[in-house]
C-alpha cells in the first residue's frame, strides 16, 4: 500500500499535521518569549520559588507513593486473586476523573476536620494550604503512571527466571531484588519519571488543596488571569523547558541496555 | 534414593496421573515421551514448581512434597536454560552460592572449579546474550551444580544443540553422573536415552507406561506406543489363527496377509507383534535355515545410518532391516532389487 505515492503522500501529510499540532504551540511560546523576558522571569524569586516547590513536591510524591507502589505492581503482574480486575480499574480512576473533583475528594479526607487531617496536625503537618497537601494531590493524580508502567515491566520478565532463582535456593525477597526488579528496572524507572513529570503539571487537584504555596501551573494561571498573556508566557516557557529536559532525561535512562528475554 | 509415589496433578485440560518411580542414588533416569506427554510437569513437581494434588515425593527418606522450592535439594536446568540476562556468567554461577553464608574467596574458588568442570572458564566475563547454545547449556549446568543438588533435573538439555555439541554435552553429563550425582533427564529422543541412561521411563498422555533398564524397555516393550517410541519398527497388528498343523508354531496374519509364525499366543484374537530389525536376515535367495518366517520382497528405500544401512523391504508389509554398510555394498542391496528376508519364530515378540 505504501508503494502507492498518493497514499504515501496522504499518510505523510496527516502525520505531519499531528506532529505540527503538538510542536507548533510549544515552539511558538518558546520563540515568542524574548531573551529579556527569560532573564527577568528567571530572576523573579516568586517564579524560582514556585518551580522549586513544584519540582520538590512532585519528587517527594514520586519517592513516597511511587516507590511504595512497586510491590503492588509486582503483585498485579504475577499473582491472580479475587477482584484483581477491579483493583486494576481502581488504579486507573485518577486518570479518568476530573482533577478538580479529585481535589475535592482528597480535601474530604485530609482537611483539618478529618481523621487524617487531625493526626497530621498533631504531628505538625498541615495538608491544606501546605506542601504535604500538594504532595498528596500530585501523588493521587499521577500514581497510575508509576503502577501501570511497573506492572507491565514485571509482567514482561519471564516467570521462568524467577522460578529458576527460587530453585537455586534464593528466598522470594532475594528473587524480587536480584531478578524481578533489575529486569523490570527500565519500566519501573520510566513509570516513576512519568509520575514525576505528571505531578509537575498538576493544576486542578492542587489548586483545591493548596493555592499557596504556589506551584508553577497555578502561578502561570494566576499571572494570566491577573496580568495577561505577556506575564504568563515567560513562566510557561521556562516551565516547558524544564518539563522537556525531564522528558529527554527519561528517554535516555530508559534506553534498552540488555535483553530481558534471552 | 528418590521415591515418587502415586503422583497426580491436573493442569487445565492436562493431567498427570498415578506416576510412581524409584530412582537410586547415582542413577541416570531418562524420561521419554512426546511433546505434551507431561515430562516437564513431572520435573516441575519434583522441583516444587508445581504442587501435586495427590501422592508423595520422598528424597533420602524425607518427604519433600510440601517443601518450599528454595529448600529442596534438587536442581532444575530448563530447556531454554533460564540464564539471568543481566548477570555475567560468573555472577550466574555464583548466584546460588550467595544464598549461603559463604566467604567471597570461597565463592570465587567454587565458581572457578565448576567453570573448569564444565569447560567454560574462558566465558566467565561474558553475558548470556553473547553465548552459543552449547556454551549457555554448560553455564546453566554449572549454575545448577553450584547449588549442590542431590538430584539434577534436566529438561531436554540437548534439544537445541547440533550433533557435535550434543556429543560433547553427553560426555559432560556422563562425567557428572559418574561423580555420583543422580540425574533425571527428560527427552523425546530414544537414541539420547539409550546412550545416557541407566534407567528409562516412558510417559504418554500423563501416564507412566513402562520403566526399567534400557535393555528391558527396548527389548520387551509393553505396548505398541512404547515399541514405536523406543525406535522399534516392524510392528504389525496381527490376527491370530487357530493352529492347524501339529507344530509348536502359532500362526498370525498381518493386515497385508503375510503369515507370521510365533512360539507364543497372546491369549486373544488380535495383538501387536514386533520383530527387531537386527533379528532379520536379508539374502539374495531363499535360505535353507531354521527360520520359519521367510518372505520374498523388493527393496523400496535405503537410508544411511551412523552404524550401517537401513533397508525398507516391501513384502506386502514394510519391513525395516538394518545391515552393515559393507554387507549392503558387497551384496549390492539397492532400491528395486528382489530379496528374501527371514527370521525365527522366537524373534517375534507379542506386545
Amino acid at each position: 500500500m505504501l508503494n502507492d505515492w498518493r497514499t504515501r503522500s496522504i499518510i505523510i501529510f496527516f502525520s505531519g499535521l499531528i506532529i505540527l499540532f503538538i510542536v507548533a504551540p510549544l515552539l511558538g511560546i518558546l520563540l515568542k518569549t524574548s531573551t529579556e523576558e527569560y532573564t527577568r522571569t528567571l530572576q523573579d524569586t516568586e517564579v524560582a520559588n514556585s518551580i522549586r516547590i513544584t519540582l520538590l513536591s512532585s519528587l517527594m510524591a514520586t519517592l513516597l507513593f511511587g516507590v511504595l507502589s512497586v510491590p503492588l505492581a509486582w503483585l498485579l503482574a504475577r499473582k491472580n486473586f479475587p477482584l484483581k480486575g477491579l483493583i486494576n480499574g481502581i488504579i486507573d480512576l485518577p486518570v479518568v476523573i476530573p482533577h478538580s473533583a479529585a481535589g475535592i475528594a482528597l480535601l474530604g479526607i485530609i482537611s483539618r476536620g478529618s481523621f487524617i487531617g487531625q493526626v497530621g496536625e498533631h504531628a505538625g503537618i498541615n495538608f491544606v494550604g501546605g506542601v504535604p497537601g500538594i504532595v498528596v494531590a500530585m501523588a493521587f493524580v499521577s500514581i497510575p503512571f508509576a503502577i501501570n508502567a511497573a506492572r507491565d515491566g514485571f509482567a514482561a520478565v519471564p516467570e521462568k527466571l524467577e522460578k529458576a532463582a527460587l530453585n537455586l535456593g534464593a528466598s522470594p525477597l532475594r528473587v524480587f531484588f536480584s531478578i524481578s526488579l533489575p529486569l523490570a528496572k527500565r519500566s519501573v524507572v520510566s513509570g516513576l519519571v512519568m509520575m514525576w513529570a505528571r505531578g509537575l503539571s498538576e493544576f486542578g487537584a492542587v489548586i483545591i488543596i493548596a493555592y499557596h504555596p504556589m506551584v508553577t501551573p497555578i502561578l502561570i494561571w494566576e499571572r494570566f488571569a491577573s496580568f495577561g498573556l505577556s506575564w504568563a508566557r515567560p513562566v510557561a516557557a521556562i516551565f516547558i523547558i524544564i518539563c522537556l529536559a525531564i522528558f529527554i532525561v527519561m528517554r535516555v535512562i530508559t534506553r534498552k541496555d540488555y535483553h530481558v528475554r534471552n | 534414593m528418590l521415591e515418587i509415589k502415586d503422583i497426580s496433578v491436573k493442569l487445565g485440560n492436562f493431567s498427570l496421573s498415578h506416576i510412581s518411580l524409584e530412582i537410586e542414588s547415582g542413577d541416570y533416569l531418562t524420561v521419554l515421551g512426546l511433546s505434551g506427554a507431561g515430562k516437564t510437569v513431572l520435573l516441575e513437581i519434583i522441583a516444587g514448581l508445581v504442587r501435586p494434588s495427590k501422592g508423595e515425593i520422598i528424597l533420602n527418606g524425607i518427604n519433600i512434597t510440601k517443601m518450599s522450592i528454595q529448600k529442596r535439594p534438587v536442581g532444575l536446568v530448563y530447556q531454554d536454560m533460564a540464564l539471568f540476562p543481566h548477570m555475567n556468567v560468573f555472577k550466574n554461577i555464583a548466584y546460588p552460592l550467595k544464598s549461603f553464608d559463604i566467604a567471597k574467596k570461597e565463592i570465587n574458588r567454587r565458581v572457578e572449579m565448576l567453570a573448569e568442570q564444565t569447560r567454560i572458564k574462558h566465558l566467565l566475563n561474558r553475558h548470556p546474550a553473547t553465548l552459543s547454545g552449547g556454551e549457555a547449556q554448560r553455564v546453566a549446568l554449572a549454575r545448577t551444580l553450584a547449588s549442590e543438588p542431590i538430584v539434577l533435573l534436566l529438561d531436554e538439555p540437548l534439544a537445541s544443540l547440533d550433533i557435535k555439541l550434543r556429543q560433547e554435552l553427553r560426555e559432560l553429563l556422563k562425567e557428572i553422573n559418574n561423580t555420583g550425582k543422580t540425574i533425571i533427564h527428560v527427552t523425546h529422543d530414544h537414541m539420547e536415552a539409550a546412550t545416557l541412561s541407566k534407567k528409562i521411563a516412558i510417559i504418554e498422555d500423563g501416564k507412566l507406561l513402562q520403566w526399567g533398564k534400557p535393555d528391558d524397555v527396548f527389548r520387551k516393550p509393553v505396548s505398541e506406543f512404547v515399541a514405536r517410541f523406543s525406535g522399534i519398527k516392524n510392528i504389525f497388528h496381527c490376527t491370530f489363527l487357530n493352529s492347524t498343523n501339529n507344530t509348536d508354531l502359532i500362526p498370525a496374519k498381518t493386515p497385508a496377509g503375510n503369515t507370521i509364525n510365533l512360539i507364543e499366543h497372546p491369549g486373544k484374537e488380535k495383538a501387536y507383534v514386533m520383530i527387531p530389525g537386527e533379528d532379520i536376515i536379508l539374502s539374495q535367495n531363499q535360505l535353507t535355515t531354521s527360520a520359519t518366517n521367510q518372505y520374498s520382497g523388493q527393496i523400496k528405500e535405503r537410508y544411511s545410518l551412523n552404524h550401517g544401512v537401513e533397508l525398507i523391504i516391501d513384502t506386502g508389509e514394510l519391513f525395516s532391516v538394518i545391515i552393515s554398510r559393507k554387507s549392503a555394498e558387497n551384496l549390492a542391496f539397492t532400491p528395486g532389487k528382489k530379496v528374501w528376508i527371514s527370521f525365527k519364530a522366537s524373534a517375534v515378540k507379542i506386545l
